[in-house]
């Protein structure tokens, strides 16, 4: 594998990341990530759309007039979400209907049209590829790690088998609650992005004002 | 009637977009650090919203619903193409409509109309229309009260940010991260209107 390739696929993993530093597509992120089985299930559609909309977008690149390329990127889109979503309703229908509305919403998931726009636009077909599996990998990436901590300490299990015994099953560990509602998810994400950036400082964003600035108002 | 304003009170605040079912994140998160720009915003959603639900629900019941085109013929696999296809055609046609009849507004929203087309909050109201098989009435309502829901929650975002710019926040932390927090702390808020029964 040379530098090339493996620098698209890995890349977007933790140092490019699209959720925390990119903020694309966060939305699905935060709401499907109560349970480990549906993220893991939105992960890979997400991954799939974005491996094959940017290589067909690419394929056609040098074809596509500059003004209505959105609107072809947002056919083409719209139909793999079309056939991914059709897919998971005929082998997985419990856990697609628990994403409900959000495989749909993978039309609007700002990576998928991001690289798009910004890679597969300029780049040939295979690369294009690989890099959209890069950036879904990225995308599932935050997506597993925020469901694992969600549903063990929410449930105190994982893809539904018990890793914890619960209080009620006769054993020592009391479910948070909290931890399956929204305002857990937004905490554990802002968390992630605090150390992924303790990491790599240079994607701190400045501040705009400094607040431990010395001042020159004379000898204090 | 009673059942209409219920379903308003719900998604406004039980059911808020931005809050308990994190849409439309992208751009809440973008266009958050000015409280004019947010209400700039908020108000294009609204009024789109407001627009692009009951017209999919047009769509869904005139076209779309099984036997109702042609005997037999049921096109509901159909539906995310056509429903995006309604919604980036209305965003293109009000905003004509806006700069011929309304310039004002036109320069006050700018940027943002072309912008809504990709928010999922919009989208994302008409599939759960779709989902919980709304009337044309509901459906206006319910257009209605969710882009409402969406604007309430920015513009308090955008209040706090404006806040949050002169206060003393952690080096790593500083930027999204505290914008995650906050918005956090402000759904955690939210969710205390969940027991509420209509």
């Amino acid at each position: 594998m040379n530098s090339a390739v493996r620098n698209v696929i890995a890349s977007p993993l933790v140092a490019n990341n699209p959720i925390t530093l990119q903020i694309l597509g966060i939305c699905s992120a935060l709401a499907v990530t109560s349970s480990l089985k549906t993220a893991l299930l939105m992960a890979a559609a997400l991954t799939t759309v974005t491996a094959f909309s940017n290589a067909s977008i690419s394929a056609i690149r040098h074809h596509i007039p500059g003004s209505i390329r959105i609107i072809v990127q947002m056919t083409i889109i719209a139909s793999l979400v079309i056939v991914v979503d059709q897919l998971m309703k005929a082998y997985a229908f419990d856990t697609a209907k628990q994403l409900s509305v959000f495989v749909g919403l993978i039309i609007t998931n700002c990576i998928v049209m991001g690289r798009a726009e910004a890679y597969a636009m300029q780049n040939p077909v295979g690369m294009s590829f690989l890099d959209g599996i890069g950036n879904g990998l990225g995308y599932s990436l935050i997506l597993i790690v925020v469901a694992v901590i969600r549903e063990l300490s929410g449930s105190g299990s994982l893809l539904g088998y018990e890793i914890l015994t619960l209080t009620k099953n006769g054993g020592w560990y009391v479910p948070n609650g909290l931890m399956l509602l929204p305002p857990s998810a937004f905490f554990i994400i802002g968390m992630l992005i605090w150390i992924i950036r303790t990491k790599y400082p240079e994607q701190r964003e400045v501040h705009d004002f400094k607040i431990h600035e010395k001042h020159g108002l004379g000898n204090r | 009637m009673e059942a209409l304003l219920s379903l308003f009170i719900k998604s406004v605040f039980i059911e808020n977009m931005a809050l308990t079912f994190f849409l439309g994140m992208c751009t809440f998160i973008a266009i958050s650090k000015k409280i004019e720009t947010a209400v700039g915003l908020g108000i294009a959603v609204v009024i789109v919203q407001a627009i692009t639900v009951p017209a999919n629900n047009l769509i869904l019941n005139v076209f779309l619903k099984d036997s109702v085109l042609l005997q037999g013929v049921d096109l509901r696999f159909l539906g995310l193409i056509s429903y995006i296809a309604i919604i980036a055609a209305i965003v293109q046609v009000l905003e004509m409509v806006l700069d011929k009849y309304v310039p004002a507004l036109y320069q006050a929203l700018g940027v943002f109309l072309p912008l809504i087309t990709v928010n999922c909050a919009i989208l994302g109201g008409t599939l759960f229309m779709v989902e919980r098989d709304y009337t044309f009435v509901e459906s206006v309502v319910y257009g209605f009260g969710s882009g409402f829901s969406w604007m309430l929650a920015i513009v308090v975002l955008a209040g706090v940010r404006e806040r949050l710019k002169y206060s003393d926040v952690p080096v790593g932390l500083q930027g999204l991260g505290i914008i995650f927090i906050t918005v956090g702390l402000m759904s955690l808020g939210f969710m205390s209107f969940s027991g509420i029964q209509l």
